[in-house]
């Protein structure tokens, strides 16, 4: 059967899809998130970081009024902090040593048949699934 | 300048929205998606899927360019190189993302909502993201590992 959240999950792909696209073709530039929030956090991003600004603007503005005008949306985060801290720092060290995430690797690498794309992909879809295996049915952290 | 300001904005507005609509900034269908031997919910599939369709087309269109339509230098065609810092760093990544189910794109697009954990979440991404090329400069002085 089809599930209507695969059918939400292909119409905003498709969002994400055509913004990427957007960007690429107007701006010249890569759509991935931690490349330009990386590139203004560490200073190597600061010959274009107005743009940067805008597309950081963009993404954290709109859906910020559009979760206040339908009366918002649930992240499910988990409340332990730990957790937080330690994912987040994971995150932001392991997507800049590898200069890209799901947006840059995933989307934008795969789509123009990147080898670092798909490589990167690979490793991180395999990471994340043993830390569920490891952290939720082992050890029953998360 | 101010239209490539302009266009950056609504690329982000845009990428948010799809981010909103698909479910991404939802933790549990991210780790439902890693989870494959729980519930497994296949939605992020469809989302990459219909992220990648786009974009493919776009590619095309922009190695048949010398420019992009705002006359900005177009990315030169993708690095070959597989380096120790793409696979740590995918791994390190894809740890962080199973551990709370928020990358760095959804990470920002719910900092609206996403309430205290959601900035402590992104607080600690960027605390990272600082440290991240003091760990890269050690890596690359590393000597090879022989295989």
């Amino acid at each position: 059967m089809i599930d209507p959240d695969w059918i939400m999950g292909l119409g905003g792909g498709l969002m994400i899809g055509l913004a990427a696209a957007m960007f690429l073709l107007m701006n010249g530039r890569v759509m991935g998130a931690s490349g330009l929030v990386g590139g203004l956090v560490d200073g190597s991003g600061r010959s274009n970081a107005a743009e940067r600004l805008s597309f950081l603007a963009g993404l954290i503005l709109v859906p910020a009024l559009i979760a206040a005008l339908t009366g918002g949306y649930e992240t499910h985060l988990t409340q332990n902090v730990a957790v937080i801290v330690v994912a987040g720092l994971l995150v932001g060290v392991g997507t800049r040593l590898a200069n890209g995430c799901t947006s840059g690797h995933g989307v934008c690498g795969i789509s123009r048949l990147s080898l670092r794309g798909i490589l990167a992909t690979l490793a991180y879809l395999l990471a994340g699934g043993l830390v569920m295996v490891a952290f939720r049915h082992l050890l029953g952290v998360i | 300048m101010m239209q490539r300001n302009l266009f950056a904005t609504l690329a982000g507005a845009l990428f948010g929205t799809g981010l909103l609509i698909s479910g991404m900034v939802d933790t549990t269908k991210v780790q439902g998606w890693l989870d494959v031997f729980g519930a497994w919910d296949p939605t992020l599939a469809f989302v990459l899927g219909g992220a990648i369709l786009p974009m493919a087309i776009a590619w095309r269109i922009a190695t048949r360019r010398s420019r992009s339509v705002l006359g900005q230098d177009l990315p030169s065609p993708p690095s070959q190189r597989i380096d120790r810092s793409l696979l740590l760093g995918s791994v390190l990544f894809g740890m962080g993302w199973g551990l709370a189910g928020l990358c760095p794109g959804p990470a920002m697009a719910s900092l609206g909502f996403g309430g205290w954990g959601g900035l402590l979440f992104l607080v600690a991404m960027l605390a990272g993201m600082v440290a991240a090329p003091v760990l890269r400069t050690r890596l690359d002085r590393a000597p090879a590992p022989t295989v």
